[in-house]
């Protein structure tokens, strides 16, 4: 769409351009005008300046690190201090953190300025169907999910502002678009979609009885996949009362009639049987609990999955000793300055190893790439490579196992 | 559950729970640069909001507060005020760019410069 001896540019859709929903925050003019600033902001902070953070360590950070040390770094640990202390690392990374706490901030400002509409919409959309939303107050926040509030969004997935409200799911449902810088597509739901498309080509005709999704926050990605297979009985967990509140709402207005949104520790299950799901899966999730819960949430995702059943893991992609260790360093940029304290812990793991301690087999593991599918006449493909936003990018693994083998 | 009265203004300032990290080397620096950025963004509110106004006036000559707050771009205005936007961001962060340039060239201070042109 660029004009004549203009190179195309590469900006971010217009807030405007995302799709409404039933309980969606109304932007005023100069709230969406903030978005529109944010989204392009990010763009040119990964796009344009990113890739300045690996010129600095080749040519300044690395030669001043073998000098002083004699050798090279030895983990990303080493790469981030050093880094650190360079000028051009440190005000790129402090116009990231900004970045990340002005969408914080305008998407609070515009969702607690209407907090009374948005309330009473998910309240009428969520007591027209009381059946698929169940709240358990004593379910307990874990310590995994209240040492501090992750990426920076004030109160977490959990906090209200007062009893009973939809402010963190609202907030984390609009501002979404700024981080992503709209590459996750009208809905932000480009991953679920991704998941929908993907299983359709996999195995033709199958039609799971029962799904669970566990983390599912306010339902993004779990939507596409009950829309896909509404014959499907789809159960949501989560441990955020705010979260589960929006989601159930967001998903009657969006038509997703067959997904159950329970407030559920995912370390738990033992509501649920041997085998009595089809399909297992947590996505954008593992990265925010912790190292001996995520292991017993795979175990119990293993022990409620039926024999031929699907398991799958959407994520970032792991660190590996081929990855290199600048690249692992530029992935890392968020767990220690965007609140996500698990993140660089989990990035390590041998996910792989855990799902088979947990009872698969070797050969039933498979890793396969998965993109965002998304309306892309208005939002545009994410960048991969130097340019992507690395933490964000809308490209991710799945990690996955058929449960005794993929039936023929 | 009551609906009571929120000083949202207020509210939506809550920092989030977790220390800060400090990117400069003066904690200062890290305080005025969150006030410039956040400036940087109202700026860029500013000009779109503009730019709202100016699209309105092309279209009918007269606007509203309510046209203004209506106003949805269709594809090829929403992708000009984000190429304006860009255009924008790219030259108030024109510091960063430029030192990111030089970081590809390597150049001798301009002292070292001054002394080589005498000679020739
Ligand atoms: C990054 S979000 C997941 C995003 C979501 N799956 C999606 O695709 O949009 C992580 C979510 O996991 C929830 N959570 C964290 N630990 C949990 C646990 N042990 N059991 C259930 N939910 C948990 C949090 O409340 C939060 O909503």
């Amino acid at each position: 769409m660029s004009k004549k001896n203009q190179a195309p540019v590469d900006v971010a859709p217009p807030y405007q351009a995302v799709a409404r929903h039933g309980v969606s925050p109304k932007p005023s003019h100069d709230e969406a005008a903030r978005f529109d600033f944010l989204a392009n902001f990010n763009k040119v902070l990964s796009g344009t300046l990113g890739p300045g953070n690996k010129l600095a360590y080749d040519k300044r950070v690395l030669p001043t690190f073998k000098k002083e040390h004699g050798r090279e770094p030895k983990d990303r640990f080493e790469i981030r201090h050093a880094m650190n202390k360079d000028p051009f690392h440190q005000i790129w990374s402090a116009s990231k953190r900004n970045s990340m706490e002005m969408r914080q901030q305008n998407g609070r400002a515009m969702v607690l300025r209407q907090l009374d509409e948005l309330d009473a919409k998910a309240r009428a959309l969520n007591e027209s169907v009381p059946d698929t939303l169940e709240l358990n107050p004593d379910v307990q926040v874990p310590r995994y999910q209240a040492a501090v509030d992750i990426h920076c969004m004030p109160g977490s997935y959990h906090g209200e502002e007062r009893p009973g409200d939809v402010s963190a799911g609202a907030n984390y449902d609009c501002g979404i678009f700024a981080t992503t810088a709209g590459g996750l597509g009208a809905l932000s739901d480009g991953g679920g979609a991704a998941l929908a498309d993907w299983i359709r080509k996999e195995r033709p005709g199958w039609t799971p009885r029962r799904i669970l999704d566990i983390g599912c926050t306010i339902g993004h990605n779990i939507v596409p996949v009950a829309l896909a297979f509404p014959e499907t009985e789809i159960i949501a967990i989560d441990t955020a009362a705010p979260s589960l509140r929006y989601g159930h709402a967001r998903a009657q207005s969006l038509g997703a009639k067959n997904i159950k949104f329970i407030q559920m520790n995912a370390e738990d299950l033992s509501r649920y049987e041997y085998g009595h799901f089809d399909w297992v899966q947590t996505t954008m999730f593992l990265h925010e609990t912790s190292g001996k819960a995520l292991p017993r949430i795979i175990e119990e995702g293993y022990r409620v999955l039926a024999e031929g059943g699907l398991m799958l893991h959407l994520e970032q992609p792991q660190y590996s000793d081929e990855m290199p260790l600048y690249e692992q360093f530029i992935r890392d940029w968020d767990a220690f300055n965007n609140n996500e304290p698990f993140w660089s812990a989990m990035h390590a793991l041998d996910l792989k190893g855990i799902m088979q301690k947990s009872g698969f087999a070797k050969e039933e593991l498979f890793v396969t790439g998965v993109r965002a599918v998304v309306d892309r006449s208005i939002f545009p493909e994410a960048p991969t490579g130097e340019a992507e936003d690395h933490g964000r990018a809308a490209v991710w693994n799945a990690y996955g196992a058929w449960k005794g083998g993929k039936p023929a | 559950m009551s609906d009571s009265p929120l000083d949202w203004m207020a509210l939506a300032n809550k920092k989030a729970k977790g220390k800060r990290p400090e990117f400069f080397d003066e904690p200062e620096d890290d305080r005025i640069y969150s006030i410039l950025i956040a400036l940087v963004g109202e700026v860029s509110v500013l000009r779109t909001r503009l730019d709202t106004v100016e699209r309105l006036l092309d279209e009918k000559g007269t606007i509203s507060r309510d046209d203004i707050e209506n106003f949805a771009p269709n594809r090829e205005a929403g992708f000009e005020r984000g190429a304006l936007i860009r255009e924008y961001i790219l030259r108030v962060m024109r510091g960063p760019i430029q030192a990111m340039e030089s970081l590809q060239e390597q150049e001798p201070p301009i002292e070292d410069v001054s002394r080589e042109l005498k000679e020739i």
